[in-house]
């Protein structure tokens, strides 16, 4: 028993640790404040442009969700990082990490908000156009607000997701909470740190997950 | 411009959607302070006609002139030519995520570029008009069928409108809210509001119209003051029309 304790929950190590995992955190909580908002507005004029209805347009859309809903993040990461140097392109590890991830991320996010888009009635669209409002007009006050609502719990969930796929980014060194936890693991020979970031994680997220469900009870007694 | 020239004058209308032709050549014209009434079985066209007026739908062929301006022309402008059009709908098309007031204000605020004061006072007067001066902050699943219509028709009427196009507007409605949104209606035709209303409402066509026409796949067969039309109608067609729906 006391070998475990010492093994996965030791108070040393964790004090000796404790402000690596907090630059971790840090780290962590910057990619998500710039993925987060960066894939939604992206994924926001992705399903706009689908809505124009505009043949070519949509076929763009279509070919831009599709592919990088299949292209797994860490392939994509990894040739960003690491192949976009080969052509000349000198891209800050930072900057690396957030473009592969709302890349991938807004695809989802695209998707997510088409749906939502071709869930509002056309009669929305005609009551708002016949009062002389424009196309972007009735997106933007009379469209997009019922629709981000109807799938409040799709943005959520993918949102999680977002942070999650940020520990990807240990694998190009970026110093997030997993590579700074395992840092920290390698120092000390002592997995404690590792626990404490899962731990952190924990927290992180579980507000985010509490928060869905809630959501997905609402919209279920709101039918 | 003229007194007596139209403010909807249709010529020659003609509507397909793929093979199927709705609209056969309409003509009608509407003149100032007119109240005309569409009647004519399901699919005739009469919904179709009147989107086609505000380019909800768009004409296959033919000409529609709105208050003097040409609505089928490229180069006219639609969305300040749609400001001058009311249009009230079957299932009111109420904003559920703003208050009563927000949407009415939302066209005077974004389209009119009203500053908010001003497009609340307006659209609080407009609310006024259809009476639910108390009902500014309620938003529309607090509000009854027949109130939802009224916010919708202050909704159209706040800007200012040349005509107003009705489709169908109590068809929705339980009985017993009908009354309140006609009401509202013989309002607006009294301060001189010209109007285009579809509707099986026969009692208030016969009191309140001042031409009935009388449409059936896709024509206008007839057309007459509301005593000819439903006591002395021309065509058997009309007739047994009018027949199937008194007889309810
Ligand atoms: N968007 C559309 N695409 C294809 N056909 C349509 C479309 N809109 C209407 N139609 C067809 O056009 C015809 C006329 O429809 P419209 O809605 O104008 O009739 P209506 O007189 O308003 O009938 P109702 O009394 O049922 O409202 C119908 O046959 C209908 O099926
Ligand atoms: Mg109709």
């Amino acid at each position: 028993m006391d070998l475990i304790v010492e093994t996965f929950f030791n108070l040393d190590v964790l004090r000796e640790m404790y402000p690596f995992l907090l630059d971790g955190l840090w780290m962590t909580l910057q990619l998500c404040i710039v993925i987060v908002p960066c894939g939604i507005v992206a994924g926001l004029c992705v399903a706009i442009l689908f809505s124009f209805r505009f043949r070519p347009l949509s076929w763009l859309v279509i070919v831009y969700v599709d592919f990088f809903r299949s292209f797994p993040p860490l392939v994509l990461l990894i040739f960003i990082y690491y192949g976009l140097p080969f052509v000349g392109v000198d891209i800050p590890d930072f900057a690396a990490v957030v473009l592969a991830l709302t890349l991938n991320t807004s695809s989802y996010y695209g998707e997510i908000f088409r749906a939502g888009i071709e869930s509002i009635p056309r009669g929305q669209w005609e009551a708002a156009r016949s009062t002389g409002l424009g196309f972007l007009q009735t997106m933007r006050y009379v469209i997009v607000p019922q629709a981000a609502r109807n799938v409040a719990p799709d943005l959520t969930s993918n949102t999680l997701e977002v942070i999650k796929v940020t520990s990807l980014a240990s694998v190009v060194a970026m110093p997030e909470l997993l590579r700074l936890a395992r840092v920290a693991q390698g120092l000390t020979y002592n997995p404690t740190p590792l626990i404490a970031a899962a731990a952190i994680y924990f927290v992180l997220l579980w507000p985010l997950v509490r928060l869905l469900s809630r959501m997905e009870r609402r919209m279920i007694a709101g039918r | 411009m003229d007194k007596k020239s139209p403010i909807l004058d249709v010529q020659g209308l003609r509507k397909s959607f793929g093979g199927l032709e709705v609209l056969k050549g309409i003509d009608l014209a509407v003149h100032p302070q007119e109240l005309v009434f569409i009647i004519g079985p399901s699919g005739s066209g009469k919904s179709t006609l009147l989107r086609c007026c505000n380019r909800l739908e768009e004409a296959t062929s033919g000409s529609i002139w709105v208050d003097g301006v040409d609505v089928l022309s490229r180069s006219t402008d639609i969305n300040r030519l749609r400001q001058r059009i009311g249009m009230v709908f079957q299932s009111f098309n109420l904003y559920p995520h703003m208050t009563a007031l927000g949407n009415v204000t939302l066209a005077l605020r974004k389209v009119l570029k009203l500053k908010r004061d001003e497009a609340d006072r307006r659209g609080r007067a407009a609310l006024d008009d259809v009476g639910l001066r108390d009902k500014v902050d309620a938003y529309p699943y607090q509000l009854s069928g027949g109130q939802q219509q009224r916010v919708a028709i202050a909704r159209a009427l706040a800007l200012e409108p040349k005509i107003m196009l009705f489709d169908e507007p109590t068809s929705a409605l339980d009985p017993e809210l009908v009354g309140g949104v006609l009401n509202v209606m013989r309002a607006m035709r009294k301060s001189g509001m010209t109007m285009v209303v579809v509707s099986h409402e026969m009692r208030f066509a016969r009191e309140a119209a001042d031409r009935v026409i009388f449409m059936d796949q896709g024509e206008i067969v007839e057309e007459g003051r509301p005593a000819e039309i439903f006591g002395n109608a021309k065509h058997q067609r009309t007739r047994t029309f009018l027949q199937n729906v008194l007889a309810g």
